[in-house]
């Protein structure tokens, strides 16, 4: 029962804040906006059991992400010009929606193999062996490490003063 | 009323449409950039909740939800340092009037 209520209070909160980024004409505001519905994933992740998952959202998006993406807003000073709509707004209006629907009809009409077992927990010692383990994506984490390093040196780059 | 993998589904779908709808209609190159996270992350939900009803013992979309965490924070600081090394150049970051290599 509390699971149900979680659910639908995160479901609620996470939709007004996602529609807060896009619509709110303040874009610190639209940010702050962001946060909440970041915040609101973590906690859609506690519901669906991802313990660790949840604690990375948190570390990752609200703690970095959202840091950088609120020292590009000061820096760059468009916060008085607010975030102006494009000419495309009203197609773009008519895409998402039809995008929409053609997912939300996919998904209620495909039978999904639903499996009965109860979800693993916690899931850090599991999420471990997964990565590290035998058989495991240990390759694909030694690609993520030389990208995030080539991401931060063209970052670095990139934003240097010439 | 149980919750189940659709309501999750559905869930991340609207709010992947609100930040296709951002993406398309806004102007501000930080903005975009923002509806873009938003995406990822509402990707993010649907791989995790196809983990706990599908596959609940393997966590596999768990172990694919930690590679987008990572592609994504990758993205957001080089797309950060594109915009500022563009603001610096243009004054802008208005997407409509960055248009150097239209012909």
């Amino acid at each position: 029962m509390g699971m149900v209520v979680s659910f639908w209070i995160l479901a609620a909160v996470g939709i007004i804040a996602a529609l807060g980024v896009v619509l709110l004409r303040n874009v610190f505001r639209a940010a702050l906006s962001l946060i909440l519905c970041f915040l609101i994933v973590a906690g859609l992740y506690v519901t669906l059991s991802a313990d660790f998952l949840a604690a990375v959202q948190i570390l990752v998006y609200v703690g970095a992400i959202s840091v950088l993406i609120i020292l590009a807003i000061m820096m760059t000073r468009e916060v008085a010009q607010g975030s102006p709509n494009s000419r495309f707004q009203i197609p773009a209006f008519i895409v998402a929606i039809l995008f929409l629907e053609v997912l939300v009809l996919t998904l209620i009409n495909t039978p999904w193999p639903v499996s009965s077992m109860p979800p693993t927990a916690p899931t850090t010692a599991a999420l471990a062996n997964s990565l590290f383990g035998e058989g495991g994506y240990l390759l694909s984490v030694e690609i993520a490490a030389v990208l995030l390093l080539s991401a931060i040196l063209g970052a670095v780059v990139l934003a240097r003063e010439k | 009323m149980v919750i189940g993998l659709q309501h999750y589904l559905i869930l991340s779908a609207i709010l992947f449409s609100i930040g296709l709808y951002g993406v398309l209609a806004k102007r501000n190159a930080v903005i975009i950039l923002m509806c873009i996270e938003l995406m990822l992350n509402a990707v993010n939900i649907t791989l995790v909740a196809f983990s706990r009803y599908v596959v609940p013992a393997m966590l596999t979309g768990q172990v694919f939800a930690i590679f987008v965490i990572v592609v994504a924070a990758a993205e957001a600081a080089v797309g950060l340092a594109i915009i500022l090394a563009i603001y610096r150049g243009f004054e802008d970051i208005d997407v409509s009037k960055i248009d150097l290599l239209k012909w």
